[in-house]
Formats: structure tokens, sequence, C-alpha cells
């Protein structure tokens, strides 16, 4: 069996690619990160991958409003073979500015590629300010093929515009009712969060939706940030531990695109501890 | 600022009715923090001018697309000329001054062009600006003072106050092209410092002298971009020809010493008698270079940005640290930044607005831009921040220190370089403007209370994601190898980096060639520019098509301005005209270098002893909130200290991640578990009684933490950055030598050679014809290594039962300490470490890290043993309960110091806490034989650090949550 590849777009200010393409390589795919230059040149080359990601950072400097620069880029430029990504079934992932990437671009509210206007966005956090800590999440009843219910996975954030915000009410019980809301700040143990555990003021301190098939995923946290046994803020007051639990998050991605470019696999037996 | 409307598009976006608006809300807490109450909200809106060539339609769907939220904004288009319809009170409008780095504007700019929005002319000039929106009735004065106290830094930006002028469109200065000549071989001495002050050259008559003379063995006056060239060479900065100079110097006992170069006989020479293996590059390149693990070597620089954070500390301190990655970038051919540290000395929080000397920034407003530059710039590079400090003291309240560094990976084939004839001048990166013109030569001069205004073209602004674009392209053409010498521009522009790169072989340099943000420069500003972002390299001619295609892939402007030559000058062209033909050894060797005297003498002031407080617990709750003690953390969390995921020990550790770690840990490599660690020690309030003992003390600080958390004396290098006062004067010189000579008698002791460093000199502030230096600081930097990194290990107290060690001896150094300073006490003894054995001490806890006999460790620093057991306690939200009969005083103390107190705050070097599990007892202490080491307390489960005084009574007794609250509550919060 060929291991799924997956892509990791990079342009002026991302800078998450180095641990994006390590977490997918300890995941069991084949990770290439390539400029957005060369897929433009040839949008063609994303039917080789089945998975496509969009790293955390700064793209070009979150200049006028995080991801938008890029976000407007890529409709403008890459809608047509990004939209015909997503219906043959290939997966999406934006961590961080990534997330804030798709968001812009309407592949998570469903505006992508219509005259509707987008309904749900994320900016400025509550406080004011950049924040860099670590959360807990918990996994929500979603339709996002990877993620089980009520599962809680530590994971750092750092961002400066991540209030995931929605136009009103409407939107936020749709989101609920098609089963997008896929993760949610709690506190260590799962209760509810308020601030420092929810670090944004996000509504509903919702951390990550998906899109209505479960296969477009944003989220503002970085599983890819707790891939060692050290990664974790508190380790050193764990007992001995073999992995970061954001390398799961990753594994689990890689199977089910495994799954979805060939078939039930012998990995997927194996894996799920 | 113009008066009358922008003749361009204006679209404003404001958040849209029920989305909070957090800039906003900052910009009110500043404006009450004022003490104005007259205002009552505070919106801010982000302003875009757009080329009044677009229709209303195309500007539409500009500001809906691009500019605007559909869900959080609401966005209003003004017509060229016209003016908005507010509804609110007052209004205050910001934008850069002509010419100053726009990098939000750059951005809409790309991709208005790359989406195919370019107006009929193809000119598509934009510019962004702030306007605020006030509700309230502040009087017409408060309005100005708000303006000009927190919302705009005139020194690079305009403010109007109740007017929609805007000025739209580039700056309009006249620089002369071509050949200039600057007429001084007539000149007496006088003239020629007259020239020296009116150009801003910072040379002294002597340089002056030098230079006539030079000029007159030539028979032809020098022209500007020579004269240019040399004062940007010979400057203070690139030169550091104090602290290579020569001195005389008279200590204390009498005895007369003297050096030929400061430098190389302390601090350096302690590297070369070392001659450690690990070192790779040191003190020749941008970065010292040291091995780390197979062919992978770590490099590190830190450098100052002082006077450029005094005067705008938001782009000095964000053009700082985008220097330094600078630095690690041009280390070698290239190395990949994985770590970024700063360290403020600041003045004090709560200095009242008016006793702020005029033409300083109040400290606060200093700190909050500091930390806001080196935050946008080092997490738009992706860099995590993983360690620093922050010092107060009234001495920097005017002149502010801002140390930025840097770490980087580089294979080790990479670590050196060579250009040879031949190879192009290449430029990549950024466009050379007026920005940062005489940086090199203002860093090198005091500061005055005109600074502000003088120096506005000193100041320099960042653009990290044109930074960013060159790492990442450079890094790529290093492993094709397309070029063969490589090194940043920093200080000095191209004139510095050609005039190092040239100076074995010599260059023939284009300025033509070089690309300008606008026009009206003249020649030698464009080649002493400090433009940032920029780097130059020498390229072999058949790499350059491909070197070219590389970069302009992805964004990044490639120039060719020259080429490296072997006829020993510097030749530059301009318009036709040759404008400079400089020799390269009179440019790098000609400096005259004379004899400066240093004497030192230390203050006369008795020793203070140490005097019983009282109320232990009072004093402890009162330490742990001093500024310089009090948690960093609303510093911390706006630094991304986890991208690149190698972090291992972060700044903040225990329970609930608020303990103040003492070291960073990383795991530079993946598929490696050595693990590389990052530490700092400072005391410059030690340095004012001595400056000897302060330098040792910083050293060991430094060597401690990286202990601390698991590091490898043993495999540990140290970098210096002094800031001084103005060492013309001899006391200042005599202190500078003074922690020198420490510098190379605590490397010789620890075996830990310097590896890189750097002086900022002359940081004094005149005020009223009186000249201040500041404190002597000296910052030491560790970088050390450990094997493997799952025997790291942080401070916070683990578990109930295990036992607590205090390794080191206690003495009564209180000079200088927290706790004299809440006391109000002059003088006293420094702490300073027992050269004979600390490194000793510090092998044998390494040794004990490795054999997993520790369980927690906390280095004993600022405010001593008692702030060291609180930090443990609440950190690990454990009690603790310590037994001071169990310690000893070492040594000679004044008969009527009281020992309680001595041995809770005194500041002795080279003493850590080390959390033990009681059946790991015997084995610790057979690794730590022949270390002073006492069993002083233990850890309990009942969250109270409880303190017994020698007759067993509790001295102090504190639930942990009251000592957390007392460290994170209060200190220099913003």
């Amino acid at each position: 069996m060929t291991a799924v590849r997956s892509l990791i777009l990079r342009t002026a200010g991302t800078n998450c690619e180095a641990e994006t393409a390590r977490a997918f390589e300890l995941a069991g795919a084949r990770p290439d990160t390539f400029h957005l230059h060369r897929i433009l040149a040839e949008p063609a080359q994303l039917d080789e991958f089945g998975i496509l990601v969009f790293p955390g950072g700064f793209s070009y400097g979150d200049d006028v409003a995080a991801g938008r620069v890029w976000a407007t880029e890529i409709r403008h430029a890459l809608s047509e073979a990004l939209g015909a990504f997503v219906a043959r079934g290939g997966l999406v992932l934006g961590v961080c500015n990534g997330f804030q990437v798709l968001v812009e671009t309407g592949l998570l509210d469903g505006s992508f590629g219509t005259e509707k206007t987008r309904d749900v966005a994320l900016y400025a956090n509550a406080s004011g300010k950049y924040e860099c800590r670590w959360v807990s999440l918990e996994s929500q009843k979603t339709v996002c093929p990877w993620l089980q219910e009520n599962e809680i996975w530590p994971c750092p954030i750092a961002h400066a515009e991540g209030r995931f915000v929605v136009k009103d009410q409407a939107v936020l019980d749709r989101l609920y009712a098609n089963g997008q809301v896929a993760l949610r700040y709690v506190t260590e143990s799962g209760g509810e969060a308020s601030y420092p555990d929810c670090p944004n003021g996000a509504v509903d301190q919702i951390a990550g939706i998906s899109d209505t098939t479960g296969r477009v995923l944003g989220l503002m946290p970085h599983p890819e940030r707790n891939l060692t046994p050290w990664n974790h803020p508190r380790w050193t007051r764990l007992g001995e531990r073999s992995e970061g639990e954001g390398l799961l998050f990753y594994r689990r991605m890689v199977e089910v695109a495994q799954t979805a470019v060939s078939g039930p696999t012998e990995a997927q037996a194996t894996t799920a501890h | 600022m113009a008066t009358t409307p922008p003749q361009a598009w204006r679209v404003e976006v404001f958040r849209a009715p029920g989305f909070d608006d957090p800039d906003g809300n900052l910009a009110l807490e500043g404006v009450r923090e004022l003490g104005i109450r007259s205002v009552t909200d505070v919106r801010l809106g982000r302003g875009t001018l757009l080329s009044p060539e677009f229709t209303r339609e195309e500007v539409e769907s500009i500001a809906s697309e691009l500019l605007a939220d559909p869900v959080v904004d609401r966005a209003t288009v003004i017509a060229p000329g016209e003016s908005p319809t507010r509804s609110i009170d007052h209004h205050i409008l910001v934008a850069a001054r002509p010419g100053v780095m726009d990098p939000v504007a750059n951005t809409v700019h790309g991709v208005l062009k790359r989406t195919g929005r370019s107006p009929k002319s193809g000119e598509l000039a934009v510019q962004t600006f702030r306007a605020f929106e006030i509700e309230g009735q502040p009087s017409p004065s408060e309005l100005e003072y708000i303006g000009r106290a927190i919302l705009a830094n005139e020194t690079i930006e305009n403010l109007a106050v109740d007017s929609e002028g805007l000025s739209f469109g580039k700056p309009s200065t006249q620089g002369v092209r071509g050949s200039q000549d600057v007429v001084l071989l007539d000149a007496d001495e006088a003239e020629l410092v007259e020239i020296s002050e009116r150009g801003e050259l910072s040379l002294s008559a002597l340089e002056m002298r030098e230079i006539q003379s030079h000029y007159a063995a030539q028979k032809r006056e020098p022209t500007a971009c020579e004269l240019e060239t040399l004062a940007q060479t010979w400057s203070e900065h690139c030169k550091h020809k104090t602290f290579a100079g020569r001195v005389k110097f008279t200590g204390t006992d009498g005895k007369v010493e003297e050096f030929d170069n400061l430098l190389k006989e302390t601090v350096a020479a302690a590297t070369h008698e070392l001659g450690r293996p690990f070192c790779v590059s040191v003190f020749v390149d941008n970065a010292g270079i040291v091995t780390f693990e197979g062919d992978m070597d770590v490099c590190i620089k830190v450098e100052t940005h002082n006077h450029p954070s005094a005067i705008d500390p938001y782009g000095g301190a964000g053009t700082g640290i985008g220097g330094v990655i600078r630095d690690i970038l041009g280390a070698g051919l290239g190395a990949r930044p994985i770590a970024n540290t700063d360290c403020f000395f600041v003045g004090p929080q709560d200095l009242p607005v008016e006793d702020c000397p005029k033409g300083t920034l109040h400290p606060r407003r200093i700190l909050r831009g500091v930390v806001a530059g080196v935050r946008d710039y080092g997490n738009r590079m992706g860099i995590p921040t993983v360690s620093g400090g922050v010092w107060f003291d009234e001495a920097y309240t005017s002149n502010p220190l801002v140390y930025a560094g840097t770490v980087g990976l580089i294979p080790h084939r990479f670590a050196f370089k060579k250009n040879n004839p031949g190879d192009l001048i290449v430029s990549v990166g950024g466009r050379t403007g007026r920005d940062g013109i005489h940086g090199a030569t203002f860093s090198s001069a005091e500061l005055t209370e005109d600074s502000e205004t003088d120096s506005a073209s000193a100041v320099q602004i960042g653009d990290p994601i044109t930074e960013k674009r060159v790492l990442d392209c450079l890094l790529e053409a290093r492993d094709r190898g397309l070029y063969g010498g490589l090194t940043d521009c920093g200080a000095g522009g191209y004139s510095s980096a050609v005039g190092e790169m040239a100076e074995e072989c010599g260059a023939e340099v284009e300025l033509d060639n070089v690309p300008l943000k606008y026009p009206g420069l003249s020649s030698h500003e464009i080649w002493i520019s400090e433009a940032q972002e920029r780097m130059v390299m020498a390229v072999p001619p058949k790499h350059e098509a491909e070197l070219r295609e590389l970069f302009e892939s992805e964004g990044v402007e490639v120039s060719v301005i020259g080429k490296f030559t072997d006829t020993g000058r510097l030749v530059i062209r301009d318009r036709g005209e040759q404008v400079a033909d400089l020799d390269m050894k009179f440019l790098h060797d000609g400096c005259p270098r004379p004899l400066r005297v240093a004497e030192w003498k230390p203050a006369p002031i008795a020793d203070p002893g140490c005097p019983r407080p009282d109320d232990f617990a009072a004093t402890l709750l009162k330490l742990l909130a001093m500024p310089g003690i009090a948690s960093k953390e609303w510093i911390i969390r706006q630094y991304d200290h986890e991208v690149q995921g190698m972090s291992v020990v972060k700044p903040l550790v225990g329970e609930k991640s608020d303990g103040p770690g003492d070291g960073a840990v990383l795991q530079p490599l993946p598929d490696s578990n050595r693990g590389l660690v990052i530490t700092c020690g400072a005391n410059p309030a030690y340095g004012l009684i001595d400056p000897y003992a302060m330098a040792l003390a910083a050293i060991d600080e430094a060597m401690r933490n990286a202990v601390a958390v698991g590091g490898d004396p043993d495999c540990t290098a140290i970098l210096d950055n002094f800031s001084w006062g103005n060492c013309e004067k001899p006391d200042r010189l005599g202190s500078l030598v003074m922690a020198a000579k420490a510098c190379y008698d605590g490397a010789m002791a620890y075996g830990t050679p310097f590896i890189s460093g750097k002086d900022s000199l002359n940081n004094e502030y005149r005020v009223d014809g009186v000249s201040k230096p500041i404190p002597p600081t000296l910052l030491i930097t560790a970088l050390s290594q450990m094997p493997d990194i799952a025997h790291a290990q942080t401070m916070d107290a683990k578990e109930a039962g295990n036992l607590l060690f205090l390794v080191g001896q206690t003495k009564s150094e209180l000079g200088g300490s927290h706790y004299s300073v809440l006391a109000g006490l002059q003088g006293g003894t420094v702490p300073q470490p027992d050269l004979a054995h600390s490194p000793n001490w510090l092998r044998a806890l390494f040794r004990a890290h490795r054999s997993g006999l520790v369980r927690a460790c906390h280095d004993l620093s600022e405010g001593g043993l008692a702030v060291a057991a609180a930090e443990m306690a609440f950190a690990g939200n454990r009690g603790i309960e310590l037994d001071l009969s169990k310690i000893d005083v070492t040594g000679e103390h004044p008969t009527d110091a009281d020992l309680d107190a001595l041995k809770l705050f005194s500041e002795s070097t080279t003493r850590l806490l080390v959390e033990v599990a009681p059946e790991m007892q015997t084995d610790f202490l057979t690794v730590l034989d022949g270390v002073p080491v006492a069993l002083i307390g233990s850890i309990t489960d009942d969250e109270r650090l409880v303190i017994r005084a020698g007759d067993g009574s509790p001295l102090i007794q504190l639930e942990t949550e009251t000592l957390r609250a007392a460290h994170v509550g209060t200190g220099g919060h913003a």
C-alpha cells in the first residue's frame, strides 16, 4: 500500500510547515511542502494528493486581517482546482492561520464559489492581544470523520485573531444541526471554559469547525506542536509518555484519507489506541 | 499633515454594531491611564487610501472583498477630496509620515496587482492610516495630548486632530546624485569637528585629522560618499574602537595595567586559551558557531538596539530582533533561526508622568512598545521567543536597553564562507529608502533631549514578511550552492556590508542598480541607508540566473549592485560619475587608536549589614511583587514560544504554568534527544557597587540557570553584551575594564568560552547640561546543551514527602540585592562566586540530573532563598517547609547582621534548591560528594510555605495562593 500524500501549501509568511510535515510523516503519510506559485503554475498537481493543508503562520503578515490576503488570492486563482479537490473527497485541514484562510475562502460556511455572503468569521481576541498558551479541546458530535465525541486534546494556541463568531443565532443553530461544530475549548477536566481556558472569547467556546461533509476542517489550536512526549507543558509532572496527544489527531486523519483513496487498510485496524 | 481631505479614495473600516472593538478598548484604557476622564469611548477604524483613478464600483468591491469582513466590520467609502460624515464627537487620524515603511500598504498593493486590479495608469498607490473615533467631551488640549501620548508616535507618524487632512504620496526629498566633495583639506580642528557634527558623522577631532592628512597626501578632497563610508566603518557601533582599543587602567590598589586591545586581552583571550573543541567559529562572523550533534552546528548572536528603541520603541525593538535574525541568516553561509531571546532594561512603570524627562517617552509606553515590536516581528518570522527578562531602574528611563538574540541551526559544511574576485555583489530583499540613515553613528552618540526630533531618519520600521521571504529563499539558495559569501545589511547599510565582505579583495559598486523605495536620495544616502530586510551575497556569475529565478519566484527582489575585485579598493559609481575610490586598507586599518585612560575606585560606602525586617512574611510578599521579580506572564504570553514544535521546557512552568522557569530547553532535531538550553544572567544593581563581582555573578547566574534545567556546564558557551556609559570618561571605562577582567577570570574558571558579543557604549542621557550614565549593564547569555532532553527538569515543587536540599554556600552578600533595595540600603558586599569551587558544584549537580535524581531544581537569584522557595511552592501547588537552622552562614558577616534575614534574602551565587525523592537521598548525596549541600526542608501537601527560624518558631507562614497572587498580581503589569 502506498502512503497517502499530503500537500502542505506555503506562501510568504506561513511558518508551521516543518512541524506540520513532521506530524504527517509520523502519522504515516507522505508530506510535501510546495509554495503556492508551484501549484498555481499547474493546479492539476492537486490530484496527486489526498490531503491538502493550510498551515499556521502569518500569511502575508496577516496584513488587513488574518488570512484575508491569502484567501483572496486563492479565491481568485485556485478556486476551480480547490473546489474539484474537495468535491472528489480530498481532505482539507487548516490550522490557526490556515483556519483563518479556510474561513475567509468560504469553504467552511458554504459560501465558497457561491453568491452567498460569508456568515462566520474569526477576529480579534477579546483580550485584544496575541496569546500563546496551552488549552484543552473537546471533540464534539461532529461529521468530521477522524474526530470522536468527548475526547480531550491538550494543545497549544498562539494567535491574535482567533475569536470565532457568527452573523446571528440561526447560523450557529445551522452549524450544530449539521454537525459542523468540531472542537470546543473546555477546562482541563472537560468543564465549561471561560478565559483563559477559552483564550479568545469565541462564541460557544468554538475552537474548530468543519464544512457540511466533515472533510474540510479548520481549528485555531496546533495539534502538530504536541507530537513528542516532551511538548506537554507539565510533562515533568506526568508519568512517562510515549508521544504527544496531537499525533493521534494526524494519525486518524491520515487513516481516513487512506481509506478514501484505497479502501479500508491494515493500518486502520491496528492503530485505534 | 495636510489639512484638506486627500485626493484619493478613502476606505475606513470600523467594527460592526454588536461586535466589540478590542483595539479601541485598549486605546480607551490608555486614555484612562493618562488620567483623562472626559472620554467615554474610543473606536479604531483601519483606513486605506487608494488611487483616485479607481471607479467607485472598483473601490467598493475592494472594500467588501479585501478590506472589510462581512460579519464583524462595516466599511465606509469616501470619494477623493471629500470628507466622511462622522456621527461622533471627535476623531484623530494617524498616518505614517511619507517615506516611512508601510508594510500593510505593500501587501494590499501586492494582492490588488496579483488579482488583476490596477487602475488605468497602472500606478497603484496605496497608503494606510488609523482613524480613532472618540466619544466624550475632551478639551482640545486633552485631545492633542491623547494623540501625542498614546495614539501616534510623531517621530514616524503624522496626526490630524478633528481634521480630515491626510497626506498622500511619496516623500519629496531632493538628494544629489553623483560626485560631491566635502571641503576639508584646509580646515582647522574646530572646523573639522564642525564638519563631523553637521554631517552627523560622530567622528572625533583625531579621526577627522587622520582623514584630512590621508587626503592631503592624495592632494584631493574626500567625496561625501567616502567620508560617510569612513564614518560608518569607524563608528563605535561597527568598529568597537573603545573596547578593542588601547587602555591605560589604574585599579583600586593604584596598580597600572596597559591593554593594547582590551577585548582581545580579556573576553576573547579566555576563549583562545580554553581552546574548547566545540568552538567552530568564534568572534569572526555574524554569530558564534559551536558544534551540536552529528553534522549539525548551532549558532547564536545577541545584539543591542538601544537608541532606536528609545525614540520609537515599537520600530526600534522590531528592527532590533529583525537585525539579529539577519545576523543568524548571515552566519557562515546561512543558518536557520530556531529561537529568539529578549531582555529589556527600562524605567519604573509607575513613574509619575511629571517626572518623565523632557524628550523621553514614558517607561510604560517604552516597555509596551518594545514588547509589541518584538512580538510582531518574532511571531511573524515563525521563530519562538523562548527566553528573556526585564529589569527596572530609574536610570533606564531615558536610555532603555533592548537586547535581542537569535539562535540558529547550521550544517557544519556551511559554517564558513568566502567570496572571490569576480563574484557579483547581489542584494536581495527590501528596497532602499531614507530610513535608518546614520543609525551606526547615531547609536554611537549620546541621546539628547532633542533626539526624538533630530534623529527621525535614524529610525527604521520593519517588514517581517519580506524578511521571512528572504529566509525561505536564502536557505534554498544555500543548499543549492548558489553563492560563496554572505552577510546581512545592518548598521551602516551597504557601506558596512560590502565594505566588510570586500576587505581582503576590493569591490566596484554601481548605485544606479540599487532599487529605491522612492526617488530623491543622494548617492551617499543610498550607500549608507539602513533600510531593513536586505542581505548581500557574493554570487559567481554562472549562478546569477538561477539565484534570480529562485528569489523572484517568491516575490523577493534581486539586484546585482556590483562585483568583487582584486584591486584592494572600494570604487563606487553613480549616474556615470565615480563617487568614491577608497583604499581598503585605510578604510579598515586607518582609524587612529588613541590611548584611553581608565580608573576604578569603589564608592566609599560602609556595609549596611542586614537589618531584621519587622515582618518576614510581608517582606517576602513585597519582594515577590517587586517589578524585577514579579511575573512577566503578560509579556511572555504575547510571544509565540511553541512555533517549530521544539519546546521542551517553556518560559513558564508548573501546575498552572505560572512558575518562572530558569531557562528554556529545546529539541532542535526531531530525530535526536539532544537538547539545547538557553539562559541569561544580569544584575546591574550589583554593577554600581562592584562591576567585577557583578560580571562574575552574571556569568554564574547564566550557568546555574542552565544547570538548573539540566544543561551540561562543560558543554556551554556564553555571550557578552555590554551596555555602558560614555567610556571617554575614565570612571566609566574603569568599570568596563573591571567587568572585562571578570569575564576573563569567569570564563577560565568555568571552562566556558565566550563565542560572540557586542558592546553598546555612550548610553548616557544629557538633561540641562548634566550627563548621566546608565548602570553598567552586562548581559550574559548562555547556550548550553544536554545529552538527553528526557533528563530536563523544571522548577515547580513536585511531590509531597520529597526532600529539599540547598546546594551552595550562603554568605553575607546583600549589596545590590532586592532586599537592600526594598529596605533602602546603599552599598554592601556584592554576591561573587567562589571561582575555585563553584564550577565543580555545578558539574556535580549536572551529574545528579543525568542520574535522574532531581525532581525539581530552582536557582536562587533575585530575592534569595525566600523568593526561590515561594516560587517553587506556588508553581507546584505544593507546600514547602524550611528550617533555617540547617543553613550555615559561610565567611564573615557584620556583627549586627540578622542571620535569619541574611539566610532568607542574601543573593549569594551558585546556590540552587533541589527536590529529591527520599529513596534517592543517598544516591544524591553520593553524587554531590564534596559539594556544600544541606537538607533544609521538604515538600508538603498542605499548600503552605512555612519557614522556621533557628529556634523553631515560624518566621513565615503563607498560603501558596497568597504567594501566587503577590507574584502574578502586580509587577509591571500592563
